[in-house]
């Protein structure tokens, strides 16, 4: 410390201490705000009017509209089937993600040899681009006898007939959820042997003294032990689902009517396909506060996360 | 030895989830091999018949494959520099520094971090259309060095308290500043995170879809996974053309995730790293 500055006002130390700081942070600073925060503040300030992009200041202040309009006007059916889907998207996805990823890291686990192995072809698809992903999605589910879904099922007899899995609302689902579910399995496998890395070679030592079976050791101790663990998974693929976009964007584009569409999805439609804007800002801010609500209470439960 | 059965069943789950896992890999890349043509190969192949390389050898001769590969490396590699680069900076200030507002400002990077990129998209787009952005480098390169500076920037701060202060004092006896501890002690103690992170930065940046299709407008600007998905749209059927695009894009996504393996810093799923 200088010798002069306990008789600098607050003020003045304030101001020294932001002159000696500046050259480290200011340059990021200014950025997060020019292209972050301040495009997150007018998000919401847009989903208020009418906006128009060719020129801003013609924008018509429209209150709550957009919102109204979204919940109960004209655009209801198509909001709310959007919002059905990444319900439904949730619910098919996380169980199955969760259980068989639970299931690969208790395996992977316990196996001798080539763990790094498992570990990584399991990783493959988490590690993938969502782009060539669903490029390879469309390849195996492509309709006609040639699709190699259509053909395998068929040569096991379980199809009759070639399926086209993108012109019927719940084949097209059943295809956005297997892709959800298929990409998920590996980051869930992954958390989940952090997670059992957790607990002591000792409990299960003690339980086989007991005579346990490997099932009761599960249910009894690692099921029970990894909760924490299996919270975090939930919480995260839950704010996952409201962030499907690109596999839907890919597969179906929301067809066929719309009846596969996803939030992100029909945002980004509604403001670059039909240019509102406006109502585009307030789709965006539904799934943001329902976002952050989530994030916020995940959180609260695991504040070492932040550690 | 005698073999359990729990362990063969164990054993079954385990390599079918293998084989599901790597069927889709495995099928891209058979048909890739395959002959040029314009319907889908039949019967479907999940191993190659033979290894064909016409597909590549269109794919390369044919589109502006490498411009748009040299695109995608532009455009991460400038971004994984500069985000580096502001990031590392900030977080020094904020693990080191002590000065009014230091805990809002780091909260309200922390906030804006709950909020997916995807969903700013818009205001964004107002924000670099009212600068006149649209359509070039320029305006993406500022929007996803921003969008990436706040979670790095975390990720550092805490990289950076780890650091001890006694190895700082050193250089302060030498006679040295903040600068100098930066540059000598803590930048050169921290490269396994800045490489894990850059990788993220590099790799989020590689794959980003929405950002380049939403603002750029110019075919000559685009980046291997907007191209790939325009190829897919002019090709509909020519899937061995398709696939062979994918397995280029494909590929250094590959290699990255073996360099990163090697310092595996586990983080939750695509968080993070980058928000396009």
């Amino acid at each position: 410390m200088d010798r002069g500055s306990s008789h600098k006002t607050w003020f003045q130390k304030g101001l020294r201490q932001w002159v000696s700081v500046a050259p480290y942070i200011l340059i990021g600073f200014v950025f997060v705000c020019i292209f972050v925060i301040y495009p997150q503040i007018k998000n919401i300030w847009m989903s208020l009017t009418e906006y128009n992009i060719m020129q801003p200041s013609k924008s018509i202040f429209i209150g709550f509209q957009n919102y109204e309009k979204a919940f109960a006007g004209d655009e209801k059916d198509n909001f709310w089937m959007a919002f059905r889907n990444v319900i439904l998207y949730g619910v098919f996805t996380i169980p199955a993600g969760m259980i068989i990823g639970l299931i690969l890291a208790v395996l992977v686990n316990g196996v001798k040899r080539c763990g790094t192995f498992f570990r990584a072809v399991l990783y493959l698809p988490v590690l993938i681009d969502w782009i060539v992903v669903s490029i390879i999605f469309l390849y195996l589910f492509a309709d006609g006898k040639a699709g190699l879904v259509n053909y395998y099922l068929m040569r096991l007899h379980i199809l009759r007939q070639p399926v086209s899995w993108f012109s019927n609302t719940w084949t097209a689902n059943a295809v956005i959820w297997i892709f959800g579910i298929w990409k998920s399995i590996g980051w869930v496998m992954i958390i989940d042997l952090a997670g059992l890395q957790g607990i002591s070679k000792e409990i299960y030592e003690a339980a086989e003294i007991d005579g346990a079976s490997g099932i009761q050791k599960f249910w009894k101790i690692t099921v029970p032990l990894i909760r924490p663990t299996t919270y975090f998974v939930l919480i995260n693929l839950i704010i996952g689902s409201f962030n499907v976009f690109i596999s839907v964007y890919m597969l179906t584009q929301g067809g066929p009517v719309g009846t596969t569409d996803v939030l992100q999805d029909y945002m980004y439609n509604q403001a670059f396909k039909y240019m509102n804007f406006g109502y585009a800002c307030a789709i965006s801010v539904i799934t943001g506060v329902s976002i952050m609500l989530l994030t916020v209470f995940r959180d609260k439960f695991f504040k070492y996360e932040r550690k | 030895m005698r073999v359990r059965p729990s362990q063969v069943i164990k054993d079954l789950v385990l390599w079918l989830f293998v084989i599901l896992s790597v069927i889709p890999f495995l099928s891209m890349i058979s048909t890739s091999f395959s002959q040029a043509m314009y319907e889908l190969p039949y019967p479907p192949k999940i191993l190659p018949d033979s290894i064909n390389f016409s597909n590549y050898a269109k794919i390369l001769k044919e589109s502006d494959f490498f411009r748009y590969f040299l695109n995608s490396v532009f455009l991460s590699a400038a971004v994984t520099v500069a985000v580096l680069f502001i990031s590392s900076l900030s977080a020094y200030g904020f693990a080191r520094f002590d000065f009014p507002g230091k805990k809002i400002i780091f909260n309200l990077y922390l906030f804006t971090m709950m909020v997916p990129g995807v969903l700013n998209l818009i205001a964004q787009y107002s924000v670099i259309n009212r600068m006149h952005l649209v359509n070039t480098y320029t305006g993406i390169l500022l929007l996803m060095i921003g969008g990436g500076i706040a979670g790095n920037t975390f990720f550092l701060r805490g990289f950076f308290e780890d650091i001890p202060h006694e190895l700082e004092e050193s250089v302060v006896m030498d006679g040295g500043g903040r600068w100098c501890i930066f540059r000598h002690i803590v930048l050169p103690l921290s490269k396994p995170a800045l490489g894990t992170l850059g990788i993220g930065v590099f790799s989020g940046v590689w794959s980003d879809f929405f950002t380049v299709l939403t603002f750029i407008k110019d075919p000559e600007k685009w980046t291997l996974p907007v191209a790939l998905q325009l190829l897919r749209g002019e090709h509909a059927t020519e899937w061995g053309t398709v696939m062979a695009a994918s397995v280029l894009l494909f590929i250094p996504e590959l290699v990255m995730f073996v360099i990163v393996q090697k310092h595996f810093v586990q983080s939750g799923g695509g968080e993070g790293a980058v928000k396009g």
